[in-house]
């Protein structure tokens, strides 16, 4: 009797645990490597809270084929090891159907080998990198995003620069501390020139300059010319916006989506000089579009915070992935392949569909800068 | 010509900085043969003591430059106590060492408190420009040159002509010789020190106010050029650091202007090693006599 018990009292924890597990194994795992701390903060953790936003949307819709979804959430500190032993934890321990992140270029190469080793798909929303959706010369399957590269940028700026603003002649100038501007600058130069514009000079600094002025001292010697391109983020941008005003360079200033900082006017010296600025982007607040205004709403209601082309691109990647599972399951592969067969998807970032590197096909923006605030947006197609 | 005389001013205001951060260094070097490596970074927290005296206390300019003054004089002569005065026997080596470890110290500290991001400095002055026959000069520029000038006189004045300079130069010739003449050589050492940190700040409000960016790394490069314009100027001659800074302003300006950015560093940093070689006492050193 004593025995029975016994087996009665363990079968039924045995149940208990069971059943006790069921829900979690119901759900959909979604791994999330993102930059939570460190130096690059700033672009990991508004992309979690976008993820966190449309996980939350879709639970209340009733999950997607009635199993809702459950974030796996781990920081990589903008360390490409820790974002490798992060990849490897989510598909060999926690076996996620799929890895969104990083925010970053350089985690995210780290983690691609991997990606395709464990056959997981690693769909970053916002790392630029060329390399990062390669394998050598080839694809790697396993790896997505949703943002432009860099080279599609130089171009768009540079049919910007011809058609827009109607400029004939450009002077560059770029970090030469990072493949970001150079990049930019090369790919705006061949563009520019193929439009029949002439490119005056192309200035290299180094990154911890903050003395731009003997550099716009000679290239007003160059001559009139029309237009001044700066490829660099907002930290040298807006120094050089401020400081080319200030030497009595008005002529328009136009850049990539690094411009786009809450610091861009403060750097220049006030919102004032930050006139005649054009900077190309991925999603803009100013549409009035009303799948981005509704984007808008809901992003202020859960944060308390407008978006940032950092949290459109990630609440992009996340609804690609979702419409993705919806129509594949659970099977990391079948979702790769219906991942890969994405067309026409409508997003808050433009209507994505993805050529045979894995890299979107889709619009930029540019948008306008007046005394420092955004007035005008332009949706410019590849 | 006028883009040859526009670097030449451009090259002024660089010049004002690294001299406003050279006179600081030169006078510590003068006082006590110390390299303090860690006056960059004194630059650097005086500019963060300016901007929260600003943006979260609502100072004044006038008063946020002063708090950031006294706040870089209360922290050199920290420094020095914590840092220096243990090692003030041992060899200079050893003190040269810890000056770096102070530098490292501070830079990481501000890192810890602050974050890595950038801080801008807030906009409080209205700076304007005016165009003298072409040449583009703004408020700012002037400041600097000024202030620079003004306060390389009052330091030779504080040195040569005041109670406390003339105990400066007693225990900087002979600091046993000092004390049995009734100088307080800690004191002294102390003043010194406040002296050269308060320069410190005054140059970091500014550089926070002229170039805006701020980070943690902000004191490193200017401390470098300093030193380098102290070293071309002669190091521990008070007028020879504020010649030397804009020297090297000037230079790095022409390099810029006519060749590339990207030699400007290279070029600066071969006329300290020139210097170094031809006439390790400076332009206006006269070697082998103990300078001030």
């Amino acid at each position: 009797m004593k025995k029975m018990l016994m087996m009665f009292a363990s079968m039924f924890v045995l149940f208990a645990t069971l059943t006790g597990c069921a829900p979690t194994s119901d759900t959909i795992k979604i791994g999330v490597n993102l930059e939570l701390t460190g130096p690059v903060a700033v672009y990991g953790v508004p992309e979690k809270l976008a993820f966190e936003m449309a996980v939350d949307e879709i639970n209340k819709k009733g999950g997607i084929n009635g199993k809702l979804v459950e974030l796996v959430i781990y920081d990589n500190a903008y360390d490409s090891a820790k974002a490798v032993e992060n990849a490897t934890k989510l598909a060999t321990v926690d076996k996620v159907v799929a890895m969104l992140g990083a925010a970053t270029s350089a985690p995210s190469l780290a983690i691609g080998p991997l990606a395709k080793e464990f056959e997981v798909l690693s769909f970053t929303p916002s790392g630029t990198n060329l390399m990062v959706t390669r394998d050598g010369d080839q694809v790697n399957p396993f790896v997505f995003r949703a943002a432009f590269i860099d080279p599609f940028q130089g171009k768009v700026l540079a049919n910007f620069a011809s058609e827009g603003l109607s400029a004939q002649r450009a002077v560059i100038m770029g970090s030469n501390s990072s493949d970001y501007a150079k990049d930019l600058a090369s790919i705006f130069s061949t563009q520019f020139s193929a439009n029949g514009g002439s490119v005056l000079d192309t200035l290299y600094y180094s990154d911890p300059d903050k003395d731009f002025s003997a550099q716009l001292t000679a290239i007003q010697a160059l001559g009139e010319f029309d237009v001044l391109f700066v490829a660099d983020y907002a930290e040298r941008a807006g120094l050089i916006i401020g400081q080319a005003r200030a030497a009595g360079l008005m002529m328009p200033i136009i850049g990539p989506d690094g411009f786009e900082s809450p610091d861009l006017n403060g750097l220049a010296g006030g919102a004032a000089n930050v006139t005649d600025v054009f900077f190309s982007t991925h999603f803009t607040t100013l549409s009035e579009d009303k799948v981005i205004q509704d984007f808008v709403a809901a992003h202020v209601a859960f944060t308390g915070n407008e978006p940032s082309a950092l949290s459109a691109l990630a609440y992009d990647t996340i609804y690609m992935l979702f419409a993705a599972i919806e129509k594949a399951g659970t099977d990391p592969v079948k979702i790769r392949d219906a991942l890969a067969s994405t067309t026409g998807f409508k997003g808050v970032t433009g209507t994505i569909s993805f050529d045979a590197f894995n890299d979107p096909v889709k619009s930029a923006v540019i948008v306008e800068l007046q005394g420092g605030e955004a007035v005008n947006a332009t949706v410019v197609n590849p | 010509m006028t883009q040859f005389l526009q670097q030449i001013i451009n090259g002024l205001s660089i010049g004002s900085v690294y001299a406003l951060v050279a006179l600081g260094y030169t006078m510590v070097y003068g006082i006590i043969k110390l390299i303090n490596f860690a006056h960059g970074e004194i630059f650097m927290v005086g500019a963060y003591l300016a901007m929260i005296f600003i943006t979260v206390f609502n100072f004044p300019l006038w008063a946020a430059m002063l708090g950031s003054m006294a706040g870089s004089a209360l922290l050199g002569i920290v420094i020095e106590k914590v840092a220096y005065k243990p090692l003030r026997k041992s060899s200079r080596t050893a003190a040269l060492i810890t000056a770096i470890g102070v530098s490292f110290l501070l830079q990481n500290a501000m890192l810890l408190i602050m974050g890595a991001r950038i801080y801008t400095f807030p906009q409080v002055f209205q700076n304007t420009s005016w165009i003298f026959f072409g040449l583009r000069i703004n408020t700012l520029q002037i400041m600097m040159f000024l202030t620079s000038i003004a306060l390389m006189i009052s330091l030779q004045f504080i040195v040569l002509k005041t109670k406390v300079g003339r105990a400066m130069r007693a225990v900087a010739v002979d600091k046993e010789a000092a004390a049995l003449m009734g100088v307080d050589v800690n004191h002294t050492i102390s003043m010194t020190f406040a002296l050269g940190s308060a320069l410190a700040g005054a140059a970091g409000v500014m550089v926070g106010l002229y170039y805006i960016s701020m980070t943690p790394y902000m004191g490193f490069a200017p401390g470098l050029k300093a030193f380098v314009a102290a070293v071309f100027g002669g190091i521990g001659i008070i007028p020879g650091a504020m010649f030397g800074g804009f020297a090297i302003g000037i230079i790095e300006t022409l390099v810029a202007g006519y060749g590339s950015t990207l030699f400007k560093d290279a070029v600066v940093y071969a006329i300290l090693i020139i210097v170094l070689l031809v006439k390790p006492s400076g332009l206006f050193g006269k070697g082998g006599k103990e300078k001030v």
